[in-house]
Formats: structure tokens, sequence, C-alpha cells
């Protein structure tokens, strides 16, 4: 088991760096680079300051010489100069990186919770009263854009009902107040944009874990467990639904990465302050510091949420074994 | 003798709502099984004969009900008893054991904890009891070394070892009455044997009455005491084993006894039934085995021929029997 994990990590890293190279590259070849900005904001600028820069800032250089100084640097530890906010690109993403982690795990958490809920009590009974609900239900949240989601959200729960904040990320002010006052008020300011993603994490959630739920009910050992007098419940949770999760795992775990990018438009809308907005702008402004990160971020998570699911596969069913 | 009647099943109906409108699946069915006695339900598939054992369990599913009729076990009327009570029965007094060993265990439990659960549902016993009991029962069934198949998987074990489970769990809380159904169909020959021979051994030493359930002639042969023969959710023929096989009366017996291959002798063609299964909707108002019947007559397609018997514990259901 731990050879094999170590095994899948050490190819995890490989496809990173592969992925990396490929990234860079590609920005390499984006129209523009950071000197043009400063061109564009600066009319007094000379054509040897032009050169001067590109040559301090190593622009002048083919792209794999830049990919290995970045590389270099970036495996001391250094994530680099974001140019557009100028503040070290650590600074800059840590905060705001929590932040984004903080609204994705508990809009996952939130959305499985109900997901998984409300899909296994709609295989109860397909067809019946309560699954064409939650069909209904679980297609609207699917269709219904995040973006429109999040401003409806914004306008009964904020400023028609008044009941929560409709956006920022805390109140200003309270970083000095106690760590539960400051805990209360962040949650406070959580409410609506996890609502906004959960909702259409809740639709895909219920789908699979009803269709999962389904498949294992009509299976055969579920008459035999009934068959031993167990209870409906035990018979629902420990016999049928053990075995539903083992498809669930891949998805619970693959969405995660899913949350993590639906994040940035629910932030942009909530203005929340995370990691999402700031990959956009990075993108936009030529900032390449911010975006290889941000972008080797993303690529770990699903990655590594794919390891996470091969682990945990193999606790869910024992007929998988990593030896 | 009739104070040692176990199972008994009087008049039973079971019905499945369908869509083309309903459908009886069981259709007045009457069968008594004595103290020790097993019984053989023969058939072929769709005949009726697992959808009965499920009503006696009461396991039938939607859209499907028990719309009639009574299963009296030691006297108690199991279609009266609330679901909770019938949960205490289930497994406990009343045992099953299915056709497919390779599914008819949970894949992500191991067997011990499968039939430790079900020790606990109905006895008062501690974790460590339980487990000590589910050992014993291992054993008794004939695994080897069971303290580790306790801690194995269902895919750690063979078919015919998982059908030994099945029996160790059926059996772990000492039911009166255990139903098999199909017990040996998905087994090779020489494991068939092997379980046969295992449940026999086991029905004696606690005096279980047994319903044994499948479409196989020889087994049934080998099994059971008495035979009941059913065809399209009716009783055709019930009867001890020995005289079933003498001197079958129903004419669908009779077929089914005919089509046997023969040890020894080849011939051309095996012997085969005229036609096939009618559709459980498309049932003949009379007699279901009137238009593959060799030996109708005009009232077996509007009438249903009426059970009587032929002499003590013969019983047939037909207007012109052998």
């Amino acid at each position: 088991m731990l050879t094999y994990i170590l095994r899948r990590v050490l190819q995890t890293l490989v496809v990173i760096a592969l992925l990396s190279y490929v990234v860079f590259t590609l920005m390499a070849l984006m129209p523009g680079d950071p000197v043009e900005m400063m061109i564009a904001s600066n009319p007094k600028i000379t054509a040897e300051d032009i050169v001067r820069l590109r040559e301090f800032y190593g622009l002048d250089q083919p792209a794999w010489k830049r990919y290995a100084n970045w590389v270099g640097t970036i495996s001391q530890g250094d994530l680099g100069y974001s140019r557009t906010y100028r503040v070290p690109v650590m600074e800059l993403m840590g905060p705001r990186l929590l932040n984004t982690l903080i609204l994705s795990v508990c809009a996952l958490s939130f959305s499985l919770l109900v997901g998984i809920t409300l899909g296994v009590l709609s295989a109860l009974k397909p067809g019946g009263r309560l699954d064409s609900f939650f069909s209904v239900f679980s297609f609207a949240g699917i269709s219904i854009p995040s973006f429109w989601l999040g401003i409806m959200l914004i306008i009964v729960f904020s400023v028609k009902l008044g009941w929560f904040p409709a956006g920022g990320t805390q109140t200003i002010g309270m970083e000095g107040a106690s760590w539960y006052r400051e805990f209360f008020d962040r949650g406070w300011y959580l409410v609506l944009p996890v609502m906004s993603l959960s909702i259409q994490q809740i639709g895909t959630f219920m789908r699979y874990a009803r269709s999962a739920m389904m498949e294992v009910l009509r299976l055969d050992f579920i008459r035999t467990a009934k068959a031993k007098g167990l209870s409906r419940g035990r018979v629902l949770w420990k016999h049928a639904f053990r075995n539903a999760l083992i498809p669930l795992i891949t998805i619970a775990a693959l969405s995660l990465s899913n949350v993590f990018s639906g994040a940035i438009l629910t932030e942009t809308v909530f203005s929340y302050q995370g990691v999402g907005k700031l990959v956009y702008d990075s993108i936009i402004a030529n900032d390449f510091n911010v975006a290889m990160v941000s972008f080797i971020i993303s690529v770990s998570m699903v990655l590594m949420m794919n390891l996470v699911a091969d682990i945990l596969y193999g606790f869910a069913d024992p007929r998988i074994s990593y030896s | 003798m009739q104070d040692s009647v176990v199972v008994s099943v009087r008049n039973l109906e079971t019905s499945f709502f369908t869509k083309m409108g309903p459908v009886r699946a069981v259709n007045d069915v009457s069968y008594d099984i004595h103290r020790g006695e097993t019984l053989g339900i023969v058939g072929e598939s769709g005949c009726g004969k697992s959808v009965t054992s499920f009503s006696l369990m009461r396991l039938i599913e939607h859209p499907g009900r028990i719309t009639g009729g009574q299963v009296l076990l030691q006297g108690r009327d199991l279609l009266q008893l609330p679901e909770a009570r019938m949960e205490d029965v289930r497994g406990g007094e009343m045992a099953m054991i299915f056709q497919e060993p390779m599914t008819a265990l949970n894949p992500v439990l191991t067997i011990g904890h499968q039939i430790d659960e079900q020790v606990l549902r109905h006895k008062k016993v501690t974790p460590k009891e339980a487990r000590e009991r589910s050992i014993e029962m291992l054993s008794l069934v004939g695994i080897p070394s069971p303290e580790e198949r306790y801690h194995n998987y269902p895919h750690q074990l063979s078919g015919g070892m998982r059908q030994r489970a099945m029996i160790a769990m059926a059996l772990s809380c000492d039911p009166v009455f255990l139903i098999a159904d199909e017990p040996t169909t998905a087994l090779d020959v020489t494991i068939q044997a092997q379980i046969l021979e295992l449940i026999q051994n086991l029905q004696q030493k606690f005096r279980m009455s047994v319903q044994f359930i499948t479409h196989d002639l020889g087994v049934i042969s080998e099994i059971s005491d008495r035979v009941l023969v059913m065809y399209g959710g009716q009783m055709c023929e019930t009867a001890d084993t020995v005289e079933l096989f003498n001197n079958p009366r129903h004419p669908y017996t009779a077929a089914l006894i005919a089509s046997r291959p023969k040890f020894g002798s080849r011939p051309h063609r095996l012997t085969t039934i005229e036609g096939s299964v009618p559709a459980p909707h498309e049932l003949p108002p009379g007699c279901p085995f009137y238009n593959r019947c060799p030996r109708r007559l005009d009232e077996c397609r509007v009438q249903r021929p009426p059970v009587s018997t032929i002499k003590p514990g013969h019983q047939v259901a037909c207007f012109n029997p052998l």
C-alpha cells in the first residue's frame, strides 16, 4: 500500500512537471509581455529602456531557458513576484488561497451531505412523489447558471430580507476580535457563496447517489440482508449504501477541483477575497508568476484528488488491493 | 402426524400489479411441511416457485403483493404479523438460502461480519459470543480453517465455499424451517452433490423442515420426501417422491419426467414438452397447461381443475389424470 502511494505520488509529480512546461510555453506564445504593459503606462520610455528591461526580466531569452530559471527559483521555495500587484506571489496568494479552500471545502461537504441523503431517499421509491420532486430540484440546480443564482441569492437574502451580507469575506475591523467572534463572522459571510456553489453540486451528487443506490438495491445480497431479519434502516445504510459509496468516492474527489474552479464565478459575484478572480486577472495582465502558481495548484489538485480517490477505493472496496 | 406440521400454506395468492394489469404469480397454492421433512417444489422458470418462497418470507417487492391466503409457521399466521415481528421471524425461525452464492453475499463485508450480524440480531449474545457462534457454524458446514475464513471477504472464497458460508449464516440462529431456493443451480456437479449432502445432514441433525426449490428433477428425487409440481403459478400435483416418480398422474408431471435424459440410452432427440410456458398475463382461464396438454378436454379450457385427492398423500389438479 505504501509503495503504491509513493509510486503514484512520484508519477503525479512527473505529470505536474511536464504539464507546467507545456503551460509555460503556451503562455510564452501569448501576445504581449509585461514590458509592453510598462510601455503602455509610461509614455517617456525609450527604446534603450525597453531593451534593458527585456534583458533585466530575461524576456530576451528563449522560453525553455526562462522555464529552467523559473523551475530553479521555485524549487528554492521562491514563488516569484507579482508584477501587477508588486508583492511576492506567496504573500499575495497565501491568504486568498486559504479563503478559496474554506469556501470550496464548505460547499463540497454541504453538497455531499445534502445531495447524497436526498439521492438515497429518492432511490427508495423511484418514480414516487419524493423522487419526482427531488428530480425537478436537481435538474433545476444543474441547469441554473451559478452567476445568476448568486445574484438572485443576494437580491432575496441580503437586499430584501437582509439576513446575510451581500458580499465580502469578513466584517472590516473584525481581525482583532476573539477567535470565535471572527469565526462566526466569517461563517456569516460564507453562507450565500456556499449556497450558490452547492446548489449545482447537490443536483449532481443527488443524481449519482440515486443511480448508484438504485443499482445496489437490485442486487441479491440486499435480499439476503432482508432475509436475515435486519431492519430496513440497517439494510439500507449498512448493506446498500456501503456499496453505493464506491462509485461516489471518485465523483466526490473529482468534484473538489470542479468546485474550486467554479469558485471563480461565485467569488466574483460575492466579491469574496479568494484566489479565483486573481487567477483570471493574472492571465489577462500577463502576470506569469501568479498564473503559473495558480495553474500548478489547480493541476495538482485534480491529480491529487484522483490519487485520494484511488486510495479511498482500496478502503471502501476490499476487492481492490494495491499490493 | 397432524401436530407435527411446521409450515402450513393455505390458498396462497400473490399478484404483481403491472402496467398490463394484475398478474397472479401464485394462485391458490396450499401445502404442509412436517417436522424434519423436505418438500421439493419443481417447475419451469416462471412457474411461481420462487415467488411462493418469497411470499413465505414476506419479501415480495413492489409491485407485487400477497393478495390472499395464510402462511402458518408453527400455528402462527405470518401474513398477519406486523413487519417488526416478521423481521424476528426472518433469519430466526425461518431462514433462506439463495441460488447465486456469488452475489448473495455482500462483497464489502467479511463473511464473519455477515454471520455475526444475524446472530446479534436474533440472539441475546455479546459480540464475542456471536463471533464464537459464527466460527462454530463455519466449521459445522465444513469450511476448513474457519477462524481465517471468518475474516475473509466473499470474493476470497470459491463458489462452493460461499454457498457453505450462506448455509452457515442461514442456520446460525437455529431455524425450524429452511427455504432453499435453487441452492445448487449455480454450482459444479461435484460441488452440487456436496452441498446437497450437507443440507441433508444438517437437516437431520437439527430436525428442520426444508422447502427445496429447483427445476432439476434429479436433485428433487435425491433430496425430497415429498414433491410439489407447479405450473403457471398453480399446483399440478403433490405426492411422496417415490410415488410421484413411479406413478405421475398429472400430464405435466408425466411429461417432465419423460423429458429427463436417461442414463445409458442415447436417443436421437431428447423428449420435450411442445410449446412454451404462457406469459403470466396470458394464462388461459382454465387449466394453465391447457395449450400444451396431450390429454386436454373441452372443460379444461374454461374451468380450472380443482385439486383432488387421488389416494392418501397424492393430490392432482386435473380433469383427465393418467
